[in-house]
């Protein structure tokens, strides 16, 4: 971020999300989750783990809130005064949601979290100083923080063995948290260069959409008309942007968490259908 | 009557007795001195062990967790930046304003400020969860071209409190500079030496003072907005975030008001301490110790009155989040701390309302502790129960700090005891040379009062008066 930059293109980092931001995006990943189809099976998380060398913290502190699931399934009773099993429980995978103008950016005193040319939200591990404002700022609270060296203690030999290569394991005292698979993505680009042709929906998933059973994840580039992602969006009637939506029916069960906060995430959640009692 | 008219110094006070009194405190206090420096070496010791552990281990010994990021840290934090702010009050405002009462008892609130900053710099460092790299946050020139985020609260932070502390310490040893001069006439040895150097060749001539004055009242005008700003920008760690609670427009102001409270509170708890330790009745008197808790009262009615208007604001505004959060501090499990924060900080102000107990020093000191607990209790109030209950309910949580926390904050109160108390024993706790000014002053209005008194009853007494009213014995 040199003056220069910053002077010569002033007008356009002025532009608001409104106005398309002033991001020049090359891809922008989004998500789509059909709540409708999630049976919260933990198949999501599980992969999460393995693809992304998450650390296992151990019971103690998992029920200290030290945890550090990058995908996590939350769980609410829809109807929390009735007897199990007829709570009515309702799933939601929730994790990263790349927010277009996300919190936790601005925050950070080192710009250690900032946005890539695709419309991710990325974390700078070797930059991080770990002041955890970002995690603070963080309205779905979704940013794990490595309070231990988990390196010893979580993947004893010979389970190192099973780290995944194409990403760092960290250590104690830097922020994580979702990348939408930024390793998958890297390779399928290359890939795609090296091809001459652009990447398409076929090329690769993240872990989590990969790994669901009942299909409840669809990713995609949203900036691809021809996408999956983006022909949900579009039929849904959500758009990436503007604060207000304008849907033509107001019974679309497509919204995004915590709309009303502006921070404009790049994840489409279909609410859960229930049959009137 | 006699209380009333009482007053804040004794102005037939000799000058070579201010310079015997103060002087006489810097060699021999009583035994409560060593008592407390002991007991701050203590308390140093078990924060430098914890910290050990909590650096070796890892966070998460701090019982931190995924909601709970900052917590009692940051709290202490606010706290010691809080503490910081009354010095600059007493030496700076009250001495663009002329408010001469404070002559005796600024040096020390001035060295608070600056040893309260230098407590306060230790725990956004001991809260980093890489604390080696903490220097990344300062504009160093990086052969890799890389900046801290200008748009980070915790950068501004970083440059406020650091130009605070060097303004301060500057502040603090130009306004001592004439005392030095005092001290090296009258000290042998390696203290000589030392008094000699940080003097900067101090005689007292005619230039020299006129240089100094006009130095001392440039640096507290300077100083003045710089302890407005850095408060507000302690608070924009919360203001400029979208949490519930913290994202409140009042902050800024809020903040100031808690730090000068506290800061007064912590004064009054001083200046009991340092009139016990080194014998100062004559100097910390009575009468100062009234108009001290009169000021502090005012400040703790003003930091009521904002803590209404923020109650008020959002218990009428919209954000739902916001209004649950106000409903769950003071019901929720943070209650208790909630209400004694009220009790301590808006109904236990209301002993200083009486004069006999603000005349009563072993009851102020107790009250003016309660003050700042619950100032502490404010600053938790502040930061824990925003990230309890933020807008996911998922993951809410209730957490309380860890032994290893506990004993961190516990021991950079004994740092800063040890700083303030080696200070007092080091260097001159009252100012002497305006403690004379100030007898001084008070003397010639004596004589002067005394002098119409008379020349207003010859007067009537139809004579006319020969003697001029004198002066000599200023």
């Amino acid at each position: 971020m040199s003056l220069e930059n910053v002077l010569n293109n002033w007008s356009k980092y002025r532009r608001g999300a409104e106005e398309g931001g002033h991001h020049d995006y090359e891809h922008k990943w989004a998500m789509m989750i059909n709540l409708d189809l999630c049976i919260g099976c933990n198949a999501c998380s599980t992969a999460c783990y393995a693809e992304n060398n998450l650390a296992v913290v151990g019971k103690d502190r998992f029920e200290k809130g030290q945890a550090m699931h990058w995908l996590r399934i939350e769980r609410y009773w829809d109807q929390a005064e009735q007897e199990f099993p007829e709570q009515g429980a309702s799933f939601l995978p929730m994790m990263c949601q790349q927010c277009n103008s996300a919190t936790c950016e601005p925050v950070c005193p080192v710009a250690a979290t900032y946005h890539t040319p695709d419309g991710l939200n990325a974390q700078v591990y070797n930059r991080c100083i770990g002041s955890r404002y970002c995690s603070n700022n963080c309205p779905f609270r979704v940013r794990y923080f490595n309070f231990y060296s988990y390196y010893e203690s979580s993947w004893p030999e010979p389970l190192n063995m099973q780290l995944n290569p194409d990403l760092t394991v960290r250590d104690k005292g830097v922020m994580e948290k979702c990348t939408f698979c930024v390793q998958r993505i890297r390779v399928a680009k290359d890939k795609a260069k090296m091809e001459n042709r652009k990447v398409g929906d076929e090329d690769f998933k993240p872990a989590c959409v990969q790994s669901c059973p009942t299909s409840a994840m669809v990713f995609g580039d949203y900036l691809d008309e021809g996408s999956q992602v983006r022909k949900l969006w579009d039929k849904y009637q959500v758009k990436m942007g503007p604060a207000k939506q304008d849907k033509q029916e107001p019974d679309m069960r497509g919204y995004r968490v915590f709309e009303g906060l502006n921070t404009d995430p790049s994840v489409l959640y279909l609410e859960r259908v229930r049959e009137k009692v | 009557m006699s209380i009333v008219n009482e007053k804040d110094i004794n102005e037939q006070i000799a000058w070579a007795k201010i310079n015997a009194d103060v002087l006489r405190s810097m060699a021999n206090p009583r035994r409560a001195y060593w008592i407390s420096v002991a007991m701050c070496l203590a308390m140093i010791a078990c924060a430098v062990t914890a910290e050990v552990y909590q650096y070796t281990e890892g966070m998460g010994y701090a019982n931190l967790n995924n909601p709970h990021m900052w917590d009692m840290y940051i709290a202490t934090f606010v706290f010691w930046i809080g503490m910081s702010h009354s010095g600059t009050l007493l030496s700076a405002i009250l001495h663009i304003i002329h408010a001469d009462w404070r002559k005796p008892i600024y040096r020390f609130a001035e060295a608070m400020t600056t040893f309260s900053l230098m407590t306060a710099g230790f725990f956004p460092i001991i809260h980093l969860g890489r604390m080696w790299n903490m220097y990344w946050v300062l504009p160093y020139v990086s052969d890799r071209g890389h900046w801290p985020n200008f748009r980070s609260p915790l950068v501004w932070d970083a440059f406020a409190i650091s130009t605070y502390l060097s303004a301060s310490m500057l502040f603090l040893f130009v306004g001592m500079i004439p005392d030095l001069a005092i001290c090296r006439d009258n000290a042998k040895g390696w203290q000589k030496k030392l008094y000699s150097v940080l003097s900067l060749g101090w005689t007292g001539t005619d230039r020299q003072w006129r240089n100094f004055r006009k130095t001392y009242m440039l640096m507290a005008c300077f100083l003045i907005p710089l302890a407005v700003s850095v408060h507000s920008i302690v608070s924009s760690d919360f203001a400029m975030s979208i949490m519930p609670g913290w994202h409140v427009t009042t902050f800024p102001p809020y903040f100031v008001a808690g730090a000068l409270y506290s800061g007064c509170a912590a004064i009054i708890t001083l200046f009991v301490l340092l009139r016990y330790y080194f014998r100062f009745e004559e100097y910390m008197t009575k009468a100062i110790m009234e108009k001290t808790c009169k000021l502090t009262f005012a400040i703790a009615m003003v930091w009521t009155y904002l803590n209404l208007v923020e109650f008020a604001s959002v218990w009428y505004g919209h954000d739902i989040y916001s209004k649950e959060l106000l409903i769950a501090k003071a019901v929720g499990p943070y209650a208790w701390v909630f209400w004694s924060m009220i009790f301590c900080g808006s109904v236990l102000p209301f002993t200083l309302a009486f004069q006999s107990l603000r005349r009563n020093m072993p009851v102020m000191f107790v009250v003016s502790l309660f003050l700042n607990v619950g100032m502490f209790f404010e600053r938790w109030m502040i930061v824990a129960p925003t990230l309890s209950m933020s807008h996911n309910p998922h993951q809410w949580d209730i957490m309380w700090g860890s032994i290893i926390e506990w004993a961190i904050v516990f021991g950079s109160f004994g740092w800063f005891g040890l700083l303030f108390l080696v200070f007092v024993k080091v260097f001159p706790s009252v100012s002497m040379y305006e403690v004379k000014e100030m007898v001084y002053h008070r003397r010639r209005h004596v004589v002067n009062d005394e002098a119409a008194e008379k020349f207003h009853r010859r007067a009537s007494d139809s004579k006319t008066g020969t003697d001029e009213p004198g002066l000599e014995g200023a």
